[in-house]
């Protein structure tokens, strides 16, 4: 190796169980540049890099460190070798300061009270132009300001490859330029940062090189001044492949749900969706995208009923146009076993939660459960011992069928699905894919987040895009491409963070 | 002025125990293990060190006092470490439910010290109590001359070894969890394992030797108990609910042993209050026993309401860790 790379991935393999998340990845950081590691959800980012934190071990490949082959077992080798991660969700204790947050775990060589790590501390503050007050306690902080503790602390760990995963995804666009600020000097100062990122922009920005992931590939990396928005969504995205599900026209579609300035806060005060409005109808698969966390699930919950919103209007509609209030609604959660089933309750209970409270008198009735379970079981050729074992000892595909087959079963007017795929292995995935067919056919409304750009074209017949926490766009699946989709997702509203 | 002088020796005489208990479970919870397996970690030292005595007293013909402390000391303190061991082997290793496992622990441990209660009493001959006479002596002799000093000698010299030995341990705690970076890493281990782990704490040896040597220390106050309280005898059920005091102590004491030294002496007081209020009933003195707990739930309330994050419990206690947890 002639010029000197801080970090060498070579043909990382992870997996969890069943499902893959990198598959043989290259990846190489150069000595003091700024590399943006860029990826959908899910394309394993950041399982890469909990790699180099010493999170997860590599199931097979090689890592190297400056030119050096090593085995990072665990978090303290990771930061022996120099690496700092500052991960998306802060490893901080909140009633510490930044000084006992930044000492945790250091061997005792290092001599000297909390006075003497605070003093260096602030010696690091002044250096690379931070902005935080030392004495206070991470519980008093802004968001920006523990990720300003984070970065100092593996600063004063002595990390000279820093690796940021989604750093800008909490901050403001303020915030964010002071972040680039502090890393444009670490760079200066002989720093090799990763920074993980779906924000195009950004990485437009601040990199120097730009990888990227694909569904726990590596596709390549160029240089950034090479790059274009363009050229990165489609590598991002990649090609369009072709998935043959049935797709039939909607027939007779009329208004079902009408949702007009949606606006939901969630408990930090945090604008999750803003100003949201779109209509859905009868006989017609309403897709969402979106890179998951910008407001899908918090906008399913709202019609639900399940999250409260500050401002706007959900409005159900009957067969003649006139609003109702009486509308027939199933949801498939995302969690399947924490909020849609009971995990150590067998197929029947399951069944009854939904039911319970036709049956009468005083004991309960489990015949009527019992044939729907039966029905469900059979019809969707869920693969389980018999009706009484426990859901959560089936497949995730099964516990899914069981989960849909319950939903159908009411016979909605309404069915909204949040990631009705994910886990499950292709047949599966068709079989669901089918049942939202089906129920468009019959002329329920359904409304589905789903991961995959390519699923979305072929089964949906409108896509709305969802980023930021807004509606970037609605597209006629039958027209639109996958590129366009890409960008409306990466359209970051010109975020404007409250 | 002389009943409350015996009052306060009498209090003092009930807070030992409870100090020893809540000092350990403090040390435990800090980890982020919730061990209700201490009121059982208690009998288990009581009875073993008061059978390590026993046995020692019997083979020879003039046990020394200073070598049947020294022997009742070892055998309770490992006692209550395999106690300790169990628990954590149990909870850390294999991630059973703490809840479970401690209150198990704790049905075993009051089990063992009444098996092994009844068992020596048995060797002893079977008739009445056993007795170590020579090794009590031990733990309940005070310092010549000072405890016989009017009123501050009484108040404060009147005690054994082990009551200066508890109070001690608190404040050696303390300044441990507070003022030492391992103690730092212990608390950081309670609050978030996952946070402890990413700054390269083993959490796993944090959590074990935690909760190995809070077991100890708990197991103190079962001796002490056996030994100067009872004066090294035995009986069933005797130590009674003093270790479910101790864990309520913890909470009391807002998981910070100095608190306990204090707290231990205001739950002794209130213990016992009963018999020093002339004229109460039957039905008076058990509504008075009750005091201890109440007074916890009103020390809950205050700081739930000033919601200091400080005050709360570690935020980690109870739940089991595992890195590849997704």
């Amino acid at each position: 190796m002639n010029e000197m790379n801080a970090i060498e991935l070579k043909n990382i393999t992870k997996r969890f169980g069943s499902v893959v998340a990198n598959d043989h990845v290259d990846l190489t950081l150069k000595e003091g540049e700024i590399l943006a590691i860029l990826g959908e959800n899910g394309s394993g980012k950041t399982t890469l890099m909990n790699m180099l934190s010493g999170i997860y071990f590599p199931d097979e490949g090689q890592l190297f460190v400056h030119g050096k082959e090593t085995v990072i077992r665990s978090p303290k080798d990771s930061f022996e070798l120099g690496i700092g991660m500052i991960h998306q969700h802060f490893k901080l204790i909140p009633i510490f300061t930044a000084a006992e947050n930044a000492v945790l775990g250091l061997d005792k060589d290092k001599k000297g009270g909390i006075a003497e790590v605070n003093k260096k501390i602030q010696e690091l503050i002044d250096k690379y132009g931070f902005d935080l007050d030392i004495d206070r306690k991470i519980y008093d902080m802004s968001v920006s300001q523990k990720q300003t503790v984070e970065i100092i602390k593996v600063l004063y760990r002595g990390a000279d490859i820093l690796i940021l995963d989604e750093p800008t995804a909490v901050l403001t666009p303020q915030e964010t330029e002071k972040l680039f600020a502090v890393l444009r000097n670490m760079k200066a100062n002989g720093k090799s940062i990763i920074i993980i990122t779906h924000k195009l922009n950004e990485v437009m920005e601040i990199s120097d090189r730009v990888a990227v992931l694909r569904k726990g590939k590596s596709i390549g990396t160029i240089e950034t001044k090479d790059a274009s928005v363009d050229k990165l969504t489609e590598m991002m995205v990649g090609e369009k492949v072709a998935l043959n599900i049935d797709r039939s026209e909607p027939v007779d579609p009329k208004k079902c749900i009408s949702v007009s300035g949606l606006s939901v806060r969630n408990r930090e005060g945090v604008r999750i969706l803003k100003d949201i409005s779109f209509e859905a109808r009868s006989g017609e698969i309403l897709g969402i995208a979106g890179v998951s966390g910008n407001g899908q699930e918090q906008l399913l919950e709202a019609i639900a009923g399940l999250q409260k919103y500050e401002s706007g209007e959900i409005k159900f509609y009957d067969e003649n146009g006139n609003e109702t209030k009486d509308k027939l609604i199933s949801f498939v959660p995302e969690d399947r076993l924490g909020m849609g089933l009971v995990g150590n309750m067998n197929i029947v209970d399951n069944m009854m939660l939904r039911s319970y409270r036709e049956s009468k008198g005083l004991f309960l009735n489990k015949t009527g459960p019992a044939e729907v379970a039966k029905k469900i079981v059979d019809s969707l050729k869920i693969v389980t011992p018999d009706l009484k074992t426990a859901v959560r000892r089936l497949s995730g595909g099964n516990v899914q069928k069981v989960l849909v087959g319950r939903e159908i079963e009411r016979n909605p007017e309404l069915l909204m699905v949040a990631y009705p795929v994910r886990g499950l292995d292709i047949n599966s995935s068709y079989v669901i894919y089918n049942l939202l067919n089906e129920q468009k056919n019959k002329g329920v409304a359904v409304i589905c987040v789903i991961e995959d750009l390519d699923v979305l074209l072929e089964l949906c017949d409108r896509i709305m895009v969802l980023s930021g926490g807004k509606v970037t766009g609605i597209e006629d699946a039958r027209t639109t491409t996958k590129e366009k989709i890409g960008m409306l997702m990466m359209d970051s509203g010109k975020g404007e963070n409250e | 002025m002389s009943a409350i002088i015996i009052f306060i020796q009498q209090a003092v005489g009930q807070a030992v125990a409870i100090l020893f208990g809540a000092s350990g479970e403090i040390l435990i919870e800090r980890s982020g293990n919730l061990n209700l397996g201490i009121p059982g970690v208690m009998y288990m030292g009581g009875i073993s060190g008061l059978m390590g005595a026993f046995f020692y007293e019997n083979s020879t013909e003039n046990p020394v006092p200073f070598v049947g402390f020294l022997v009742s000391v070892m055998a309770a303190l490992i006692a209550s470490a395999i106690g300790g061991l169990i628990y954590s082997f149990l909870t850390i290793s294999l991630r059973v439910n703490q809840n479970v496992v401690g209150l198990s622990l704790t049905t075993f441990g009051v089990g063992f010290g009444n098996f092994f209660g009844g068992s020596i009493s048995k060797l002893a001959g079977g008739v009445g109590q056993i007795s170590v006479k020579s090794t009590a002596s031990a733990y309940t002799a005070t310092i010549p001359g000072l405890s016989k000093v009017p009123v501050i000698g009484e108040i404060f010299f009147h005690y054994g070894v082990m009551t200066y030995v508890s109070v001690i341990a608190a404040l050696i705690l303390s300044w441990f969890m507070f003022h030492t970076r391992t103690g730092l890493n212990l608390r950081a281990v309670g609050e978030s394992p996952a946070t402890a782990d990413a700054a390269g704490i083993s959490v796993m040896k944090y959590k074990y030797v935690a909760t190995v040597v809070g077991s100890m220390i708990s197991g103190l106050g079962g001796l002490y108990f056996v030994m100067e309280y009872l004066g090294g005898t035995w009986t069933n059920n005797g130590f009674g609910d003093r270790g479910w005091l101790a864990v309520a102590l913890v909470i009391l004491a807002l998981w910070k042993p100095v608190n306990a030294i204090w707290g231990s002496f205001l739950f002794g007081a209130l213990y016992i209050l009963y018999i020093y209020v002339p004229g109460l009933s039957r039905g008076q003195q058990e509504l008075c026993k009750m005091l201890p707990y109440v007074v916890t739930i009103i020390v809950l309330i205050i700081t739930s309401f000033r919601n200091k994050l400080e005050n709360q419990p570690p935020a980690g206690l109870g739940q089991a860790y595992f890195r590849e947890n997704r």
